[in-house]
């Protein structure tokens, strides 16, 4: 059974993140990201859960991080300065495999930019914002039906991985008000508990160790230092860092074809799109405008860890084009991976890519 | 079919809810499709005020308006941003109570404010006769519709008062006629 609502995007991501078990959301509030906080505020202590309106976006991310050493499933949602401010516990999150999930409604930056104005100006921070080498998982919903799908699917795969999800959204689809189908029940897949008698970060042979839960009898010790299995401090020995964070980058990186979340539309074209977010809806119109099948379109809901394998299924691609609303991030990403022109289309200032523009950058490279 | 209705007037008059409440109609009671959008910048009120519907049959891929079909205006500064462009064969139902110019396009000329207010009591439900009459100008979606929709989304207490709002614009588009450019 489902039924049929007319909601924002935010208010989709929240209910997204309580359908899947979310019952810790630690946040201060921004726009755009507001009505998710808003909502979770008034949804979450009916529900046995629990809302906190931290001090700040330093202390949100902490907040989310114990709660999940709790087992919780837990949230926060912010945007701009705020996701700025969360990323040294973003970093302690990857480091001691804390499942959690970060919403980042995009707005235009830097700084305090523009408040209620669209930008994908964070793909490249949500990757590479915390220091040190470490992976993550990153989804960007196009539509206020995938602001609750993927939401949903971000807790488990932050479970599944231990490691920090992004639900990297946009002004654009955060705001915008659209018809969509609800399920009843969204499945679950919960989080792997540690055996008995091993050691608390010993990683399978997915090299995800199982989660030794606060409360439940595991003596653990939890560090941002480099640590061994024990999870105890080694931060000199050169091979125990080395290892830790090479499995770290590793469990994410090999697992990206399980992770990727794409669609690939007329595969045989010469000229090809590549969108995610907001501007996936204009490429759908213009391939809508002109059902010729000439033109290829790869949209992704996965952009980190990249899809990269997915490029390759445009074999006759001549030219990749990337409508992103920043100065081309993850073209310079595109650009790494394919042998032939990357075109990056950015659009700057808060309003999405028209179709006429879209047209016109394929007209240009005919 | 794709149908573009643009709305503004002054920050707190209640633009945005309009679109709210029209995509809800749209949705909910017609079994369509829509999405509503906002234009609205960091102050609390005042200042222009825009917001977005667009309502289809087929699921609506481009989100944004580009050149719409249908106009909502309940202010001279909303009518000069984002009304004064309306192309010839559009269609427009103003608040003639606020607003002073006229477009070149079809027009409905509802004293909406003046009517909530001497009529009905309450200034606030302007917004909702317009949405009366924007339904009565154009069928963009059923009146049974709107009225569910408008009764969903007032505060309780108030839906009797913003039935009538509804019923009032109906009225007032049969009384004024539309007005060619």
């Amino acid at each position: 059974m489902t039924r049929l609502e007319f909601w924002q995007g935010n208010t989709a991501c929240a209910e997204g993140a309580l359908a899947a078990g979310c019952r810790f959301f630690g946040g201060y509030p921004i726009t755009p990201s507001t009505e998710v906080a808003e909502h979770m505020a008034v949804k979450l202590p009916k529900m046995n859960g629990v809302f906190v309106q931290m001090e700040d976006e330093i202390a949100s991310m902490a907040a989310i991080i114990g709660a999940s050493w709790t087992g919780a499933r837990a949230m926060t949602a912010t945007s701009g300065p705020g996701f700025s401010l969360m990323m040294e516990n973003i970093g302690y999150a990857a480091m001691t495999e804390t499942p959690c999930v970060i919403v980042n409604i995009q707005r235009g930056g830097p700084s305090t930019g523009q408040p209620t104005m669209a930008a994908q100006g964070d793909m490249l921070q949500c990757r590479f914002g915390s220091h040190g080498d470490y992976s993550v998982i990153a989804l960007c919903p196009a539509s206020v039906q995938e602001m609750y799908e993927l939401t949903a699917r971000a807790f488990d795969l932050a479970d599944r991985y231990r490691v920090p999800v992004f639900l990297m959204a946009d002004e654009i689809v955060g705001h915008m008000r659209e018809r969509i189908t609800v399920p009843d029940k969204v499945g679950q897949t919960p989080r792997r508990e540690l055996d008995r008698g091993v050691l608390p970060f010993q990683p399978d042979a997915d090299l995800v160790p199982g989660f030794a839960t606060f409360g439940k009898g595991y003596g653990v010790h939890v560090t941002g230092l480099t640590h061994d299995e024990r999870g105890y401090p080694c931060a000199t020995n050169p091979g125990v860092h080395a290892a830790l964070v090479r499995r770290l980058v590793d469990k994410i990186e090999n697992a990206r074809t399980a992770i990727a979340d794409y669609d690939i539309i007329n595969p045989d074209a010469e000229q090809v799109f590549v969108a995610y977010g907001a501007p996936v809806r204009t490429v759908q119109q213009v391939l809508h405008d002109r059902p010729d099948g000439m033109i290829g379109f790869l949209r992704l809901r996965t952009v980190w860890p990249f899809p990269e394998h997915s490029l390759k299924m445009f074999k006759n691609a001549k030219v990749f084009f990337i409508p992103e609303l920043n100065m081309g991030q993850i073209a310079r990403e595109i650009e790494r991976h394919v042998k032939v022109p990357v075109v990056s289309l950015p659009k700057l200032g808060g309003d999405l890519h028209t179709p006429p523009e879209l047209v016109a950058a394929l007209e240009a490279h005919r | 079919m794709r149908h573009e209705i643009r709305f503004s007037g002054f920050g707190g008059q209640g633009i945005i809810l309009s679109a709210v409440i029209l995509g809800r109609a749209a949705v909910m009671y017609d079994n369509k499709h829509a999405v509503q959008t906002q234009v609205y910048g960091p102050e609390a009120r005042g200042g222009a005020s825009m917001s977005a519907v667009i309502i289809d049959d087929e699921p609506i891929l481009y989100p944004k308006v580009t050149t719409p079909g249908i106009y909502v205006i309940m202010s001279q500064e909303g009518f000069e941003k984002y009304g004064a462009g309306a192309q010839k064969n559009a269609v427009m139902v103003l608040d003639s109570s606020l607003v002073h110019s006229r477009p070149d396009c079809t027009c409905y000329e509802i004293p909406a404010t003046r009517e909530a207010k001497e009529t009905l009591g309450r200034d606030i439900v302007a917004n909702i006769v317009m949405l009366g009459a924007l339904v009565a100008a154009t069928g963009i979606v059923s009146e049974s519709a709107l009225e569910k929709a408008i009764l969903d989304s007032v505060p309780k207490g108030t839906e009797a008062l913003n039935a009538k709002a509804m019923k009032r614009g109906i009225e007032l588009v049969a009384a004024a006629g539309k007005a060619q450019p």
